[in-house]
């Protein structure tokens, strides 16, 4: 059987010329250079062309807008990034933000102290986001989408439960107003943050083992415990480190809004998993980094701004995201065949 | 072929293994001697893959034992395996496709500092990294179209050697190898035999499990035949021998 195998590999260089071979492999190549580099190319194209369609776009006053609208969503999604990557998903980061800034409301109704409400709104999303990982991991499920679909449930009634009155609670320390909506040399805080946030993330993916041992993790998990590397800390890991991110995001929130709200964050799960897919990170895990879903949240920020200043509806916007995600879906698949033919390109070569 | 040390470095007495009803090991033994190519033959569903895989961890055996240069170890899990010296190149090669050939290398045993950092949160030392990682693959001569490329755009050879490189930088005493050459071409295969070879010329014990009778006959100084999870026969193959092989592996009495 082994020889029939080598015997049909054994033809494929003969099918085609050298110079073709090479020819097409240079295409290959390129075409992924241009997929990888692709989602930032779009979102240049797409503020570009709004910027001469929408009036004003471009103005100072509007990028410090989308900066502020996209915060929540950027960082949130970063988190996002984070568990893609190990093939996981969280779908309770939106319910989860706003557990959080429910839990900030009450700590800051008994006492007005910036530092004790954000270490509530952190702790309260850390913890669910341990809680995600540790019973997806030590619970055997097959996939982190049940328990994180069951965790937005009970963090969404658990807010709904506990927030006074069964609504938004006005009111957050002064601390967290001029973290969320304050700025600093004209740039808003809130996005100074979301670059923290970046480099911080992109530190620990790119230079540290822990970063190395998740792209490993979800690259090929029988493999990653075959090496020894500790896969199961690993997975609940990257939801606790989803649940920093939700934290800091309902920081942000709250001190733009200067308020609490068990409403908030809904179908933020969505949003992030669509910046994270936008933003060129792929579903098959192991592939994409933080740059991706600061990209795509920009992306989505950016389309969402500049239709509300061209008039145009909610409902259409959401379409329009709708379509977007499709495409980003497709470039993922392009991709994917693209290595595949890389890879035949290589085998004919080394025959 | 080199001459054997004295001693065997590995030595399995006696293995048991049971999955459920299966019983796919019955009192099998054998020793792997330094320097020396071993060849484990059986059809398939012998129990081959099995005994592999008690020796590297991923199973523990359910009776019998295994010895390291004479010394009782029991082996809990592939890391343990591998900290004894004993690197395995399973059927599935375990690579990370999303990661280049340096990051595979080094993938579970990054070299990293500071040391007094839990190990997850050290900083990766990548540029040391990639040159041991060419310096390895210049040894052994294995050449691919670019290093710092993702695995997944490399071919099923390139990739067997990688992952027989990645085994022998880090083999100290064993090198075991899960049927390296099945789906490689005739080129590609004839790479991965010359690996093999100096892996055993560096002094390792090389366990090597293929059906193809051609390799065995070439590069085997032993081999060892299961049939149904029993040790049925141990022999020196060659050319001569070949059919009485054949029919230990069947089961055909010749
Ligand atoms: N994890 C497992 N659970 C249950 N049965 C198993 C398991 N692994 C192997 N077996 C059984 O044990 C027997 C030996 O299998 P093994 O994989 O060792 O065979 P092999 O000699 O490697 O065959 P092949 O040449 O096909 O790779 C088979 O009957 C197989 O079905
Ligand atoms: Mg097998």
């Amino acid at each position: 059987m082994a020889q029939v195998t080598s015997e049909r590999r054994e033809r494929v260089p003969a099918a085609g010329p050298v110079d073709r071979k090479a020819g097409s492999g240079g295409a290959v190549t390129l075409g992924l250079r241009l997929l990888g580099i692709g989602p930032l190319l779009i979102l240049a194209l797409v503020v570009a062309a709004f910027g001469a369609i929408a009036p004003n776009f471009l103005s100072p006053g509007n990028l410090g807008n989308i900066a502020a609208q996209t915060a929540v969503i950027a960082v949130v999604a970063m988190g996002q990034q984070v568990v893609i990557l190990t093939r996981g998903i969280d779908l309770s980061v939106g319910a989860n933000l706003a557990l959080a800034t429910v839990i900030g409301g009450l700590v800051y109704r008994s006492i007005d102290s910036g530092p004790l409400v954000i270490l509530a709104i952190l702790l309260t999303a850390v913890a669910v986001g341990a809680a995600n990982g540790l019973v997806y991991v030590y619970g055997r499920l097959p996939h982190p989408f049940i328990i994180t679909l069951a965790s937005l449930s009970i963090c969404r009634g658990l807010a709904l439960e506990l927030a006074v009155g069964h609504t938004t609670m006005r009111g957050m320390p002064e601390a967290i107003t001029t973290i969320g909506g304050g700025s600093t040399l004209g740039i808003p805080n809130a996005f100074l943050v979301v670059l923290a946030v970046a480099a911080a993330l992109l530190v620990m993916s790119k230079a540290m083992v822990w970063g190395r041992w998740t792209y490993a993790v979800g690259g090929a998990p029988t493999a990653a415990l075959e090496m020894g590397i500790p896969v199961k800390g690993v997975l609940v890991s990257t939801y606790v480190i989803s649940g920093v991110c939700t934290g800091i995001g309902a920081v942000l929130l709250a001190g733009r809004t200067a308020a609490s709200s068990p409403l908030y964050g809904n179908l933020l799960e969505l949003d992030t998993i669509a910046a994270v897919i936008i933003g060129g990170a792929s579903f098959l895990g192991g592939r994409g980094h933080i740059g991706h879903a600061l990209v795509g949240a920009i992306m989505i920020g950016v389309i969402r701004n500049a239709l509300n200043l061209m008039n145009v509806g909610v409902f259409l916007q959401m379409i329009v995201i709708g379509l977007v995600i499709v495409v980003a879906v497709e470039a993922d698949v392009l991709r994917n065949r693209l290595e595949a033919r890389a890879r035949a390109i290589q085998a004919a070569g080394a025959q | 072929m080199s001459t054997p040390a004295p001693a065997p470095v590995l030595s399995v007495r006696h293995a048991q293994k049971r999955f459920g009803a299966v019983h796919a090991l019955k009192d099998v033994s054998l020793d792997a001697w330094p320097g020396e190519v071993l060849a484990l033959l059986g059809d398939n569903g012998a129990g081959k893959s099995t005994l592999v895989k008690c020796i590297s961890g991923v199973h523990t055996l359910d009776g019998g034992e295994i010895l390291l240069d004479g010394r009782r170890v029991t082996l809990h899990s592939p890391a343990a395996a591998r900290r004894a010296g004993i690197e395995t190149v399973y059927q599935d090669l375990a690579l990370f496709d999303n990661l280049t050939p340096a990051q595979n290398f080094y993938c579970g045993r990054e070299i990293a500092f500071p040391h007094w950092l839990p190990r997850g949160f050290r900083l990766l030392r990548s540029r040391t990294m990639e040159r041991e990682t060419a310096a390895v693959l210049d040894r052994l001569r294995v050449v691919l179209p670019r290093r710092d490329a993702p695995v997944a755009l490399m071919s099923g050879g390139q990739r067997q050697a990688i992952a027989v490189a990645r085994a022998s930088v880090f083999a100290r005493k064993i090198v075991i190898l899960d049927e390296p050459t099945a789906a490689l071409g005739v080129r590609e295969s004839r790479k991965v035999l010359d690996l093999i070879a100096q892996l055993r010329a560096e002094g390792n014990a090389v366990i090597l499990i293929t059906h193809n009778m051609e390799h065995v006959i070439e590069l085997a100084d032993r081999a060892v035949v299961l049939r149904q999870g029993r040790k049925v026969g141990e022999l020196r193959p060659e050319r001569a021998n070949q059919q009485e092989l054949v029919s230990l592996i069947v089961g055909a009495e010749a």
